[in-house]
């Protein structure tokens, strides 16, 4: 059963009112209500991936946010410079939660801030010649680093810094790879530039640049996974459980010898599409390696997802497949059994970054419930068209929303969980809406695979049940009946 | 219990199953790592004196600051208005980062917009973002104000907001009258109390200019405006509460420069208000009137005291956050003085309790050896609090204690501070450091407790010192800020948090015989 069209289409256009005229018109391009025909060209009309309006309170971060915070910061064993002032560093350190393995400051940098600290002599000057000591302080801080990147902040790509020209002669002076990254926040529209140019400084510093001791016919990547709250691990599990041999996990407790010996596997298989797609895309061209994009977000898209893999290889992995579900499934069974009943219908909006807005559905519907409304921070067209045929008719499809129109949404729709980061969460928690903070799994996690699905599970039901939402409606009800306490 | 209870691990005890210790051995294979010999020797090198010396010589690499920017203070600052919208002129991104790190310290929203500069606008200047900005937050978010600042983006190519705002209300985007306050904070000068002052400075000589009043110190008494007070930097709610309680306690009258209190503190009703509580915009230019200003962190609110001291006029009592029983007495004596009323009973009886429960807790915390880290103003109070109670502050860290305080010397008063009390002979302060250089600290020289923020947690669990969580930000902890710490009620909230941690390690590490039932 779908959702209601012509009543949505028309919420939206209320919502929307409150624009001045040259916003509205901009705006109205990001909405598009889930139709049969929309389902096969989505995108005709959403826009996506383009400038936010200024002074929308959109949920977008930057370049730097999408290099740093997303693909290069979990790469544990190197030391990421956040190159410029203060703020974008402090802002960025350990807030994503990648989990990783190893001794924070000794062999794993990856809950560190480290930074040049820019003042207001290095923007008159230049920061070129800080950088260089900067990175000679490094090796002796952290003798055990296997290299350096440069993660740029705004004033360093204004005030024209040569961080290539530094990068290139330190390089060679510290005999490290050193990564010059020009993901100043101003570059792009979203955090999703961040993510390319990041991609970018991969293939041209470190991928190929080191040999698989033995490969195997069963050697495959683990792309797009930042491993927050461990989500990486629990997929990785599954991988190997099934006789597969991941040879390189990106980025999520990853390490500067997984990228570089990362063109030796046989297959790539991606998770997060929006972040990485860059790299496999590049990765087939150049070496051949074919990639599939993958789902572990609730048992069905799991088995699924599992199964699609299995495919790919011979009848050994496809049996290990089944016997692996086989194994997994009365558990998985188990807690759809015992969660089902309690979020059956339940209705939800989501919004998150660029990605799992979309992934995370079918674990939702497992648990029976209902999205209602989704949209992206950052996606671009290619996500939509993912998207659309996804969701049932009626949905909202919605492009870099405003804090304003997810409020007014959800509370119009009478949703019964939000989904979407810790910028939104406490406005809902004053509403008294469910919330989930999907970005890093509100503390919480792993999501992914069969480990993460219970811990989901037990996390949805905690959230919508909670008897906590219904301490505000009971003071509501005592004050219109004119009662007093 | 019921049969068909699930277990379902969370990721503390998921990951330390075996298939999962199996898993990260076998990745190793592919990591190219370090020895476990390697890593062993560069653990220890990095706990030896060698190494520390190294550290304090490193000359250009920060890290872990104990710092953040300037448009973050900022935003803070404009949250202590009422109905006022903090916009940040400059790329998107810097605003995503200062809504979620402040709401991460208080659990609450931050509603904060941008004007979404990007490449076009760092060639071509941002003007038109900020008019169409603020076309469209007025129109969205409905505030009375907007309290507009800068980003480095902003400041490197040069835009000028008086101008810019000047255009808009040319062009009609805005109206005559609508307030704009302004102010500039680029990244790379002072910090997050820097920028906290920058914007208050800014909102007050604003609202003051265009309100056409002429300051006449003492004139507001009769109506109201007798003593303005700021609290700063205040990563407290709990800390406006308590203020409130002193100054009703003393029957004056009182305005808040700068409230922020209520924007973090709001009660879940079932709606969502962008605004609540703060200064009134109106009692702004009123407060040119009043009798004094008294200031509560003397060196975040630097070029505030300036203004009201040169500009209005008035007579400034400026001190750090009054911790402590010694710092709230100079705080009550100061009111006192300043409105030439007594103190009251009320308080002096809540001293007695409060000197009362700190001789009672004494014995477990008198000689503990401290490390302390946090901004300048709330460094003189935690001092002052250890001097007083028996402890001794060891190391002292200020990552933003530095140049920018010119004729107030943070670290001169810190020193002179230690050296009134032989409690104090063996600390240091070290200005500019981070928290790696506490980190050899700790190491090299080993304190029984932390006293910072959360950032702290890393260096104090690696040199495995229990962390006291007091200043900003907390993120890891539920609820801290709402409890003060300043005043007598927030020395006892202090002593609490410290003696029950004392308390708590010593059960924790007891060794058989002296788990005691009695302590």
């Amino acid at each position: 059963m779908g959702l209601d069209i012509e009543a949505n289409k028309k919420l939206v256009e209320e919502v929307l009112e409150a624009y001045p005229k040259k916003a509205k018109k901009d705006r109205e391009k990001h909405f598009q209500i889930n139709t049969e025909e929309a389902k096969t060209c989505g995108t005709c009309a959403l826009k996506s991936n383009i400038k936010s309006r200024p002074g929308v309170m959109t949920p977008r971060g930057c370049s730097y946010a999408g290099s740093k915070g997303v693909v290069w910061g979990p790469i544990k064993d190197m030391v990421h410079i956040s190159h410029g002032p203060i703020g974008c560093g402090q802002y960025s350190w350990g807030t994503r939660r990648n989990y990783a393995n190893g001794t924070l400051g000794i062999d794993n940098f990856t809950a560190m801030q480290i930074t040049s600290d820019f003042q207001e002599t290095d923007i008159v000057f230049g920061g070129d010649k800080k950088l260089e000591v900067i990175m000679r302080e490094i090796t002796e801080m952290f003798p055990l680093a296997k290299g350096i990147s440069v993660q740029s902040e705004c004033p360093v790509g204004l005030i024209g810094d040569d961080i290539e020209a530094v990068s290139k002669k330190m390089a060679k002076e510290l005999e490290m790879p050193i990564v010059p990254v020009r993901c100043e926040g101003f570059r792009g529209v979203s955090q999703s530039l961040g993510h390319h140019i990041a991609n970018d400084a991969i293939r041209d510093f470190v991928l190929g640049k080191a040999e698989l001791a033995e490969t195997g016919p069963y050697d495959v990547n683990i792309i797009g996974d930042y491993n927050i709250g461990g989500d990486a691990w629990a997929s990785r599990i599954l991988l190997e459980e099934m006789g597969l041999r991941v040879i390189a996990q990106w980025s999520g407790d990853g390490t500067l010898n997984e990228l570089e010996i990362a063109h030796k596997a046989k297959l790539n298989l991606i998770h997060c599409h929006r972040s990485m797609n860059y790299m496999v895309e590049h990765m087939e061209k150049a070496y051949g390696i074919p990639w599939m994009e993958y789902n572990f977000f609730g048992p069905s898209k799991t088995y699924e997802s599992l199964r699609a893999i299995a495919a790919l290889f011979d009848e050994t992995i496809q049996e290990n497949c089944e016997k692996m579900i086989a194994k997994h499934k009365p558990e998985m069974d188990a807690i759809i059994h015992k969660f089902r009943p309690r979020l059956e219908n339940k209705k939800v909006l989501l919004m998150i970054g660029g990605l799992r807005s979309r992934h995370t559905i079918g674990a939702y519907e497992d648990l029976g419930m209902d999205i209602v409304a989704s949209g992206y921070e950052f996606a671009h067209k290619d996500d939509y068209e993912k998207t659309f045929p996804m969701m049932k008719e009626g949905t909202i499809i919605m492009d870099d929303p405003t804090a304003y129109e997810l409020e007014e949404l959800a509370q119009k729709m009478n949703v019964d969980l939000v989904g979407s980061g810790v910028k939104e969460k406490y406005v809902y928690h004053k509403m008294g809406v469910p919330f989930r903070q999907m970005h890093s799994w509100d503390y919480s996690g792993p999501y992914h695979g069969f480990d993460g699905f219970k811990i989901f599970a037990k996390d949805m039901d905690m959230t919508v049940n909670s008897p906590v939402w219904n301490l505000i409606s009971k003071k509501e009800k005592v004050q219109a009946e004119g009662a007093s306490i | 219990m019921s049969k068909d209870r699930l277990e379902i691990p969370d990721y503390n005890s998921l990951f330390s199953e075996d298939r999962f210790v199996q898993q990260r051995e076998n990745k190793r294979q592919f990591e190219a790592p370090c020895s476990e010999q390697e890593t062993a020797e560069a653990l220890a090198y990095s706990q030896s004196a060698e190494y520390l010396e190294k550290n304090f010589n490193r000359k250009a690499v920060v890290i872990n600051p104990h710092k953040a920017c300037q448009p973050l203070g900022s935003i803070m600052a404009a949250l202590g208005f009422e109905k006022t919208l903090p916009f940040v002129h400059g790329s998107q991104g810097c605003n995503s980062y200062f809504r979620s790190h402040l709401s991460r310290h208080f659990k609450e929203p931050t509603p904060a917009v941008s004007s979404s500069m990007t490449e076009d606008a760092a060639v071509f200047g941002g003007m038109s973002n900020l008019i169409d900005g603020l076309e469209n937050s007025i129109a969205l978010y409905k505030p009375e104000m907007v309290a507009l600042c800068t980003t480095c983006m902003a400041e490197v190519i040069g835009d000028d907001l008086s101008s810019f705002i000047g255009n808009a209300r040319q062009k009609g985007v805005i109206s005559e009258d609508f307030p704009v306050a302004f102010c500039n904070t680029p990244s790379f000068v002072g910090s997050h109390i820097t920028g906290y002052d920058s914007m208050l400075k800014g909102i007050l000589s604003y609202l003051y200019d265009r309100s056409g009043i002429q300051a006449a110190p003492g004139s507001g008494e009769e109506t109201g405006e007798k003593l303005n007070v700021m609290l700063g930097f205040e990563p407290y709610t709990g800390n406006f509460a308590e203020i409130r309680k002193i100054l009703n306690a003393f029957d004056t009258k009182y305005t808040f420069l700068g409230d922020h209190s209520g924007n973090y503190d709001s009660p879940a009703t079932g709606e969502y208000e962008y605004y609540y509580g703060g200064t009134k915009l109106d009692d702004v230019p009123l407060a040119a009137n009043a009798l004094a200003t008294l200031s509560l962190q003397k060196y975040t609110l630097k070029k505030t005291q300036d203004y009201i001291g040169g500009t209005w006029k008035q007579l400034i009592a400026a001190m750090s956050t009054p911790l402590g029983i010694t710092g709230t007495d100079k705080l009550l004596d100061t009111i006192s003085e300043l409105t030439g009323l007594p103190v009251p009973a009320s308080l002096t009886e809540e001293r007695g309790r409060v000197v009362d429960a700190l001789m009672d807790s004494h014995p477990y915390i008198h000689g503990k050896r401290v490390a302390l880290v946090g901004d300048p103003d709330l460094l003189i109070g935690l001092i002052g609090f250890c001097l007083e109670t028996g402890m001794e502050p060891v190391h002292i860290v200020c990552s933003n204690g530095d140049v920018d305080f010119n004729d107030v010397k943070f670290k001169e008063e810190a020193e002179a501070l230690l050296a009134s009390s032989p409690y104090g002979s063996e600390a240091a302060v070290y200005i500019g450091k981070d928290l790696w250089h506490m980190r050899s600290l700790l190491l090299n020289d080993p304190v029984d407790l932390a006293i910072g923020s959360s950032h702290l947690k890393f260096a104090a669990k690696d040199a495995n010192v229990p962390l006291i969580r007091v200043g900003f930000p907390i993120f890891d902890r539920h609820h801290m800020h709402r409890y003060p710490v300043l005043g007598y009620q927030g020395a006892l909230n202090l002593l609490s948090l410290i003696v029950n941690t004392v308390l708590d390690e010593l059960d924790r590490n007891h060794s058989g015989f002296n788990f005691d039932l009695v302590r």
